[in-house]
Formats: structure tokens, C-alpha cells, sequence
């Protein structure tokens, strides 16, 4: 019988993940309603006008989109730890790193990438202009990749608690506020015609970061909750 | 190399007595300085040119915003002390600052806010120290709130060590995050007034209020861990002994 | 003494966060104080049953 590697292993779980996001799409479409109608709150608190909206809009969407985010996180690893998988995960024997990460990306695909696809239309719905939609996109999927590292992390750490939920908020929007100040702004820039060159850069290193340091820090804290 | 002496302090009933007889060395200097202090701040300073007498204010402020800080690096030093070397004091220590270091990041916060409207006209303004404050009081709520959501210590201990050492790193994205932020819609003609340059009888008193609050964190520090130690601990022998004493 | 309380007309300012400061200062010591003694109490009931901690 030959032995696992821990990238094939780790293939195994990404693909086993997307194919429960799959089966279960009514539970990961909730972030993304969830992510239209915290974007439609906005106009109606403050006003229809799409020109008086597009200078809040790069707020509104990140804002959207980060507490969306943070909804979908219940997906990560509650279920698993639920019904006994994580402990099965612990025990296989492989690095507990790596298939942290191959379930965030999971997560990111199942998650964060539909939302990026989404935001155009909610964009338009609160005026970004069209030139600027491109890098609304593009801030939002390092961003949202960023939210889903930093996600699992507060994920693992509230495993099993009672109102979990809540304290995640808690724990995971202070560390999404640098992400959130240079999303919203390289939208922000785009909208004003300007280069968002400097804080997509930004956003980019802050993801390789949270890519790299992320994983063993969800290793450590799933060991935590686990026993 | 003899680690004993290092053993000897991690063992809970040693440095249970040791905080004890270590602590009036640290309560007693922190008020006197906090007296002198007081008194060369509030009476023997002089006005400052710009704002008058307002400025006094940073002789609270600034010690509060520097314990605000160093506490959160003390708690991270303690929690990373407990989860490599499992360390169960070091937890201890983690445990015993946060709320102390939380209590100064409000005094900071506030005092900050207070002293914002002689200075800048309004109680609140999103600059980037005041910013910076409020979102390390979100890391301190966000550790002491886990904490006190999981009931089994060690587990407690251990993730609230994870949360603490995720947010000393990202510490410093955020400060230089919020810090660019700030510059982005600031003209750069009205800066912070909140600094006085200062003159030496300014100066003095500022450096010795800095000192007095560390030492009185330090002493609170003890006070604190020795209660989180009598929390903690297992072995009933030791126990008996010195509550009976 | 009257020009010292009232701080150049900032008195409002200067001492309430001055007040602020003695607070926490008070709260510090109140607060570890109490953590001390309960721990104590819970120390003693739990080495007086003969048992460890739950």
C-alpha cells in the first residue's frame, strides 16, 4: 500500500470539501445573500442616489463583504468538528499545517470566490463606475483570501463554544481592519480615476503573509480545541 | 549550563512566595514616584506655551498608552513562553496581565479623547494614535473574552496564548496601517498638537510618572499572578502549608 | 490655590482625567485584591476536601 503524501493528501481534503460546498450550496449561498443585503442597507440608510453612494461605495462593499465573510466562516470547521472528522484529520499522520491550508483554500473557493464574482453586480448597484470593477475584484479576492486565513484561525480557536459565533467576530474583525483600510482603498483610488497599484501591493504581501503564517497557527489551535 | 535556578522559579509554590516578598519592593517606590511625579507635573511644569495648562493631561495619558502597549507585549512574552515550553506559570503571567493592560488602554483612550477637545475642538477624532489604541483594546477584549468563554484552564490558557501571539504580529500591520490611513486625508499643515515639545522641568516629571506606573504595573502584575497560581494549582500539599501560615 | 484647581480654565480637562487615572489606578488594585482572595477561598475549599481542582 503506498503511503500518502501530504500533497496528496491535501488534495483529498480540498477536493472533498468543495464536494460537500457542492452538495450543501443552500449553506454556502447564505454568505453571499447575506453579503447583497448588508450592501442594500446602505442606500436605504443613506440615500438612492448612485452619485452621492459612490463616494462611500468602496466602504459599503468592503464592509459588506468582510461581515459576509465573517458568516461564512461557520462553514469551516464546525461540522468537522461536530461529527468527529477533525479528530480523524489529527490523527492521519500528516502535517496538520498543510491540510489546514488545503481547507482554507477550500473555504476561499466555496466562499470568497463567488462573492468575488458577485461584487460587480452589487458594485454597479452602489456606483462604482465600470473602469474601477476590475479592481474592486481584484481587492476583494486578495482580501477575501487574507479574511479566510485569518477566518480559520479565530474558527479553530472557538471550537465547540457556546455562542462561538459571536466571539469569533470578535476576534477576527480587529485583525481584518489593515485589510479592510487598503481594500477599500484601491477601490476607492480606482474610482478616482488613480493607479490602486500601492495598496493591491499591499494586499498581496498581507495574503502571502497570512498564507504563510496562517497555517500553523490553525495546526496549533485545532490541536487546542480538539482534545 | 544548571537550569535549576530556572526550574525552581517555574515551580509555582517558589514563586508564589517570591511574588509575595517581591511585591512591596515594586508598590512602595511606584508610590512615591507616582507622588513626585504628580508633583513635579502638576505644580512645579510650566504652562506650555500652546495649550496651557491642558497639556498636563500627558502625564496620565502618555504612561497609560505606554502600559497599554507593553503589557500586550508582556502578555504575548508569557504566552509564547507557555506554549513552547509549556510553561504553566508563564500562562499564569498571560492570564494576570491582560485585564491590567486593558484597564491602561482605556485610561490612554479616554484621557486621549478628553484632552482632544481643548487641542482639536471635538471629543473624539479618528487620528491614528487614538485609532491605534481603540483597535489594541479590541485585541485585549478579543484574548480576555476567549479566555472566559472556555471553561477547561488549560485550554483556555492555550488558546488565549494563540490569539495573543496572532495579534502581537499583526501589532505592527495594523499601527502602520492605520498610521497610512491617517495620512491620507490629513493635510499635513495640522498634525498632531497632542505633543508638546518639551522642556526639561516638563520633561523630568513625564519620564518619572513612566517609571512609577511601570513599577506599579509590576506590583499589580504579582498581585495578580499569585491569585492566578492559587488558581491553578493541583498539588494540595504546598497549598495547605501556605494558606495556613 | 484657586489659579491650581483651575489649570488655566481647563480644569474640567485636567482633572477629570487625573480622576480618570486615580480610577484605574484604584480599580488595579481593588480588582487584583479581590482576584486574590477568591482565589484563596476556592484554594482552601478545595485542599480542605482532600481533593484537586475539578
Amino acid at each position: 500500500m503506498s503511503r500518502t503524501t501530504a500533497l496528496s493528501a491535501a488534495l483529498l481534503v480540498y477536493r472533498r470539501d468543495l464536494l460537500l460546498a457542492q452538495r450543501h450550496w443552500g449553506q454556502v449561498a447564505q454568505p453571499l445573500v447575506f453579503f447583497v443585503m448588508v450592501a442594500t442597507l446602505f442606500p436605504l440608510a443613506l440615500s438612492p442616489e448612485l452619485s452621492e453612494l459612490r463616494l462611500v461605495s468602496s466602504g459599503i462593499l468592503w464592509v459588506a463583504a468582510l461581515l459576509a465573510s465573517l458568516l461564512g466562516l461557520e462553514l469551516l470547521f464546525r461540522s468537522e468538528h461536530a461529527d468527529g472528522t477533525l479528530e480523524q484529520m489529527l490523527l492521519a499522520g500528516q502535517p496538520l499545517a498543510i491540510l489546514a491550508l488545503a481547507k482554507g483554500f477550500a473555504h476561499w473557493t466555496a466562499c470568497g470566490l463567488p462573492l468575488v464574482l458577485l461584487s460587480p453586480f452589487v458594485a454597479t448597484a452602489i456606483g462604482v463606475p465600470f473602469d474601477a470593477l476590475g479592481t474592486a475584484m481584484l481587492s476583494l479576492a486578495l482580501g477575501t483570501g487574507i479574511l479566510s486565513a485569518l477566518g480559520a484561525i479565530g474558527s479553530a480557536l472557538t471550537l465547540g463554544l457556546r455562542r462561538g459565533s459571536l466571539l469569533l467576530g470578535l476576534l477576527v474583525l480587529p485583525l481584518a481592519m489593515p485589510t479592510l483600510i487598503f481594500g477599500a482603498r484601491a477601490i476607492d483610488l480606482s474610482i478616482h480615476g488613480d493607479s490602486a497599484r500601492g495598496p493591491l501591493l499591499l494586499l498581496a504581501a498581507m495574503l502571502i503573509l497570512a498564507v504563510t503564517l496562517a497555517p500553523p497557527a490553525i495546526a496549533a489551535a485545532l490541536r487546542i480545541s480538539a482534545e | 549550563m544548571n537550569w535549576g535556578w530556572f526550574h525552581k522559579l517555574a515551580s509555582p509554590p517558589h514563586a508564589y512566595r517570591i511574588a509575595g516578598r517581591l511585591l512591596p519592593w515594586f508598590a512602595w517606590p511606584a508610590g512615591i514616584l507616582l507622588v513626585i511625579g504628580l508633583y513635579g507635573g502638576l505644580v512645579l511644569a510650566p504652562a506650555d506655551y500652546l495649550q496651557g495648562d491642558a497639556f498636563r493631561i500627558v502625564y496620565v495619558h502618555a504612561p497609560g498608552a505606554w502600559l497599554s502597549m507593553s503589557v500586550y507585549a508582556t502578555m504575548a512574552a508569557g504566552a509564547a513562553i507557555g506554549l513552547i515550553w509549556r510553561i504553566k506559570l508563564a500562562h499564569a503571567v498571560a492570564a494576570a496581565a491582560a485585564p491590567v493592560g486593558a484597564s491602561f488602554t482605556v485610561l490612554a483612550l479616554a484621557t486621549g479623547a478628553i484632552w482632544g477637545k481643548p487641542t482639536w475642538g471635538t471629543w473624539w477624532v479618528w487620528d491614528a494614535r487614538l485609532t491605534s489604541e481603540l483597535i489594541l483594546l479590541f485585541l485585549y477584549a478579543g484574548v480576555m473574552a476567549l479566555r472566559a468563554s472556555i471553561d477547561d484552564r488549560d485550554r483556555a490558557d492555550r488558546a488565549s496564548a494563540v490569539l495573543a501571539i496572532v495579534g502581537v504580529v499583526n501589532l505592527p500591520i495594523i499601527h502602520y496601517s492605520v498610521y497610512w490611513w491617517n495620512t491620507l486625508h490629513q493635510p499635513s499643515t495640522l498634525t498632531k498638537v497632542a505633543k508638546p515639545s518639551m522642556a526639561a522641568e516638563m520633561l523630568w516629571p513625564l519620564l518619572v510618572m513612566l517609571l512609577a506606573f511601570t513599577l506599579f504595573f509590576a506590583a499589580v502584575l504579582l498581585a495578580r499572578l499569585r491569585a492566578e497560581i492559587l488558581l491553578r494549582e493541583r498539588n494540595a500539599s504546598w497549598l495547605r502549608t501556605e494558606l495556613a501560615r | 490655590m484657586s489659579e491650581f484647581l483651575r489649570m488655566g480654565g481647563y480644569a474640567a480637562y485636567v482633572w477629570s482625567c487625573f480622576g480618570l487615572a486615580a480610577g484605574v489606578l484604584a480599580w488595579n488594585v481593588l480588582s487584583a485584591r479581590r482576584l486574590h482572595a477568591i482565589a484563596r477561598e476556592s484554594a482552601i475549599r478545595r485542599t480542605a476536601a482532600g481533593r484537586g481542582p475539578p
